[in-house]
């Protein structure tokens, strides 16, 4: 297949498709990222964490509409205020989902499972009945548009290098607070032994509500940076959904770094293919490869050996 | 180290290590066929490790476990059961749904394949078994009852129960009387020297009169080596040990 | 003996139990309904043999497989693939610009029939692939995810990849599977019209007797030990294994069984409804799948029938007149379901209906008919 090509072209191809890879990351790591918090630290599996990330999205689409609408002068920055709004709306159903049904199946993992799927099924509908079936897309201000030309045929999308950096400073906030803060602390104490977190003074039920509405909220500010590379329908979250736990469980579940590496692999791989075979092809291949290492490897690539 | 003689369980340069750790660390020893031998030492010593390590829950890091011929090491969790090792762990493991009958008939070794599991008839010779186990371990009268429904202590002698109707040649106990009362512990003690009549018996266990009441060997470890071995009396003099364990 | 064994595997009340489903689904329905309608029951009715497989495998073994439309979708793709070479002789494609193949091969410029297809031409070769492809798939997935004991939610997450594998799969490969569309204009079996009303009603009732075939076994793994094993499994899995027994084994022959079903209810599918398509294969309807015997009860056989004609019959009633309120209909019954009756309609019958039942009957049986004392204590409960 690489026959078709010379060599100056095959270059540009990997790097074009390296950086449309790179974009995908972004977007798989910080779904991801949330997901890690939540299942990897919780244990939670939360089926509708694609649906927190469209939540973001459509926060981010209603306020790029009302911004030229009430203060046109700062639609240049609109997309912060965006986040910021996504961060919240995600956040704050995250916590009413914890409270309303997550706490009251703990330890039933598989149940917790479906009843999330049943929470998917009812925000994709509602999605369709308020937003309406068809996607939506934001109005990008001036300089999110364009490329940079790095050579004459390597040209580098601005949105994809700005939600890259968005993620890079996400994940390394996520990592500051699991890893540095005293919160993290308190978390990772929960989920490793919950009585005698109990017993040492940290209010675990707190806890739990507030890592999972974290988990959401980050989820959100995913759907936001989502909509600078692509447009948001109603069923959007569940494109993402299998790949995102896929992305998850492979970088072995509790190990967010694992997380971030096996992110950046998948969504490569895909990237890389997709150029040579067809889209669907190419999913098809990422998918079998990350199922036959899973049965292969089950506790995932980066995880480490414990004592159980 | 004796290494003519025919030994039961020949434990030789056995070490775990988990992630960097080593919970087991170049541990060797030797059980005889039909002693009791208790396995003592400080929390974390690596005690419940070594079980695990020779009924296959954990996987071996190097050395090897031969009991009789067999190499366990290499055998699954299923073999090493059929080949004659039997387990009971820390926390009573019994099916708490099923009636006393049923978790004992599950443990009866026939029809373990899945055509055996499907065709397999509830016969004069397991009511049998059953029958004759469920009096050794004192709940002849509970047969019938959901075994969730049982005292801590009868729920201890159930699994006990479960391991002896497999018949195995090495019982491992696992803290069989954590939680019991004084006088169900007395029984407990009687129900081991009694089991013991032909096939050897591994215990882990903390309670130092109880140790003293069945063991006819104590095997002493400290992180994850072999301390001090011997009879009781012998280990309790031991300058070693004291320091380590019981002198506190 | 046959008799002794006959109260072994069904006995009292549940052998009332069969006999009112059967009486349900070979007397009441057909008599009731016109064809049109009985011909959906009986499409409704090739999804509970999947709910059932479900119920020995969730229900059961507390194995979760969000992808049990896989095996469904290959069971019907089997037996479409047959009826399609059926459809396609040479005589009624002769329009085609390569006559004898099927028209979406033509449609995509392939002029001759792929390898796979080639065996499907003859109807033995079908039937046996329909059992066979699809419990020796699950027999792969099992062996490799159950040794090495992957379970719970990561095998719920990996099935529902693999259901999401197959569908983008099968959407891709036109030319070989006939696209999004599915395979479809299915005609006859063996020359004989499966379109008409006479065959619609014998396919209903062999669907029928096959489901019950599926029952019967099914009720025979739950009295056997394996039942009981199952039921300790999920309990504690590793005093099972150091009781003796190959977990894996156990698990892997649950998961075939469960497979084999729903192979058998999908092909079924094919014959009644004319049509085969990877929207019965992918992630919705295998989710679907999961409440219709999760409403029906986990734990339940003949729950998991009713549950799939209930759910069936209400997404039909509310997509005719209110379509967007189904999804949101079907979210809250995952929500509720789980929730509030784990056991789904069986544990609703067993804990509120049983008993008043079984106070009447003793009732009747002492007073020679129904008490006056009874009725009022039933008001006043």
């Amino acid at each position: 297949m690489f026959s078709d090509y010379t060599a100056s072209e095959l270059v540009s191809i990997f790097a074009m498709q390296g950086f449309a890879g790179l974009t995908l990351f972004s977007v798989f790591l910080l779904m991801a990222l949330g997901l890690a918090i939540i299942f990897g630290q919780m244990g939670v599996i939360n089926m509708a964490h694609g649906e927190f990330m469209i939540l973001g999205a459509y926060v981010t689409y209603l306020v790029s509409n009302l911004f030229p609408d009430y203060m046109p002068s700062l639609f240049g920055i609109y997309f912060f205020f965006a986040m910021i709004a996504a961060f919240i709306c995600a956040a704050a159903l995250g916590a009413l989902v914890e409270w309303l049904m997550i706490r009251h199946l703990y330890r039933r993992p598989l149940d917790t499972l479906l009843a999330t799927w049943g929470l998917s099924l009812i925000l994709q509908q509602a999605y369709r009945s308020i937003f309406g079936a068809r996607e939506v897309g934001v109005t990008l201000p001036d300089w999110l548009m364009g490329s940079i030309a790095l050579t004459d045929m390597i040209e580098i999308p601005i949105n994809g290098l700005f939600v890259m950096l968005l993620t890079a400073l996400i994940a390394s906030s996520v990592f500051v607070l699991m890893f540095r803060s005293s919160w993290g602390i308190q978390v990772r104490s929960v989920v490793q032994n919950r009585p005698m977190a109990s017993a040492v003074g940290i209010d675990t039920e707190r806890t739990d509500r507030i890592t999972f509405a974290l988990g959401c909220g980050i989820a959100g500010i995913a759907g936001a940076a989502f909509t600078t590379i692509g447009s948001t329908g109603p069923t959007a979250g569940q494109l993402y959904i299998v790949d995102t736990f896929l992305v998850v469980v492979f970088g072995g579940a509790q190990n967010l770094l694992g997380t971030i590496a096996s992110a950046f692999t998948i969504s490569q791989a895909q990237s890389t293919m997709e150029f040579f075979l067809s889209g669907s092809m190419a999913k098809v291949l990422t998918l079998l490869v990350v199922v036959i290492i899973l049965m292969i490897r089950p506790e995932g690539l980066f995880s480490l050996k414990m004592r159980r | 180290m004796p290494m003519a003689k025919d030994f039961l369980l020949n434990v030789e340069g056995l070490t775990v290590s988990f992630d960097g750790f080593k919970a087991v660390n170049d541990f060797s020893f030797y059980v005889d066929e039909g002693e009791i031998r208790v396995l003592i030492g400080p929390n974390g010593a690596g005690k419940t490790t070594v079980l695990d390590l020779i009924c296959g829950k954990t996987k071996a890091t190097s050395g090897s476990i031969r009991f009789r011929r067999d190499e366990l090491t290499k055998m699954s969790e299923h073999e090493i059961v059929n080949a004659g090792v039997g387990r009971k762990f820390q926390n009573p493991s019994i099916y708490e749904d099923l009636t006393v009958f049923e978790n004992l008939e599950i443990s009866f070794p026939r029809g373990h394949s899945v055509f055996g599991a499907l065709t397999f008839k509830r016969d004069a010779e397991v009511v049998d078994a059953v029958q004759q186990t469920a009096e050794m371990i004192f709940l002849a009268d509970s047969l019938d009852k959901t075994a969730g429904l049982l005292s801590h202590g009868q729920k201890q002698w159930l699994e006990i129960g479960m391991l002896l109707i497999q018949d195995p040649d090495l019982l491992m106990l696992d803290e069989p009387v954590a939680g019991m009362s004084v006088s169900e512990r007395k029984k407990t003690a009687e129900l081991l020297t009694r089991i013991a009549d032909g096939r050897s018996v591994l215990v882990v266990e903390h309670d130092m009169q109880f140790v003293a009441d069945i063991a006819d060997r104590v095997t002493v470890m400290h992180q994850g080596k072999m301390l001090s071995e011997g009879s009781m009396e012998k280990v309790q003099n031991d300058p070693k040990v004291i320091e380590v364990y019981l002198g506190h | 003996m046959p008799t002794k064994g006959l109260k072994y595997l069904l006995p009292k009340p549940e052998l009332i139990y069969f006999l009112v489903l059967a009486c349900v689904i070979f007397m009441i329905l057909p008599i009731t309904l016109d064809i049109f309608r009985l011909n959906l029951v009986g499409k409704y009715l090739t999804y509970a043999f999947v709910a059932v497989g479900l119920v020995l495998c969730w229900g059961y073994g507390g194995i979760l497989s969000l992808g049990q439309g896989v095996f469904f979708g290959l069971g019907g793709y089997c037996m479409a693939m047959f009826l399609k070479l059926e459809a396609s002789d040479p005589e009624s494609t002769a329009i085609q610009s390569t006559p004898g193949i099927p028209d979406f091969m033509d449609w995509n410029q392939l002029t001759e029939l792929p390898w796979f297809w080639l065996p499907f031409s003859s109807f033995s070769f079908a039937t046996i692939a329909v059992l066979i492809v699809p419990t020796l798939f699950a027999y792969i997935i099992g062996v490799a995810m159950f040794k090495r004991r992957v379970g719970g939610v990561y095998f719920a997450i990996i099935t529902r990849a693999i259901a999401s594998i197959l569908t983008i799969l099968i959407i891709g490969q036109q030319g070989y599977t006939g696209g999004v569309n599915g395979i479809t204009d299915l005609r006859t079996l063996l020359g004989w019209d499966i379109r008409t009303d006479s065959a619609k009603y014998i396919l209903y009732y062999i669907n029928g007797i096959l489901l019950f075939l599926c029952l019967l076994f099914a009720q025979f793994i739950r009295k056997s030990k394996l039942g009981r094993l199952l039921l300790a499994m999920r309990e504690r899995e590793d005093r099972v294994r150091f009781s003796g027994y190959d977990v894996a084994n156990l698990k892997i022959f649950v998961f075939c069984i469960a497979a084999l079903f729903s192979a058998i209810g999908g092909a079924m599918f094919t014959l009644q409804v004319g049509f085969m398509s990877p929207s019965f294969v992918g992630i919705v309807p295998s989710i679907e799948l999961v409440i219709f015997c999760a409403v029906g009860g986990r734990m339940s056989i003949l729950g998991a029938v009713y549950g799939t004609l209930i759910v069936n019959y209400a997404k039909t009633t509310f997509s005719e007149s209110f379509p967007e309120l189904w999804l949101f209909a079907m979210g809250a019954l995952f929500i509720g379901v789980v929730m509030a009756f784990p056991n789904g309609l069986a544990g609703v019958y067993k804990a509120h209906i049983e008993p008043k039942i079984t106070a009447l009957m003793a009732s009747i049986k002492r007073n020679g008919g129904l008490s006056i004392s009874l009725l009022t204590n039933t008001a006043k409960q």
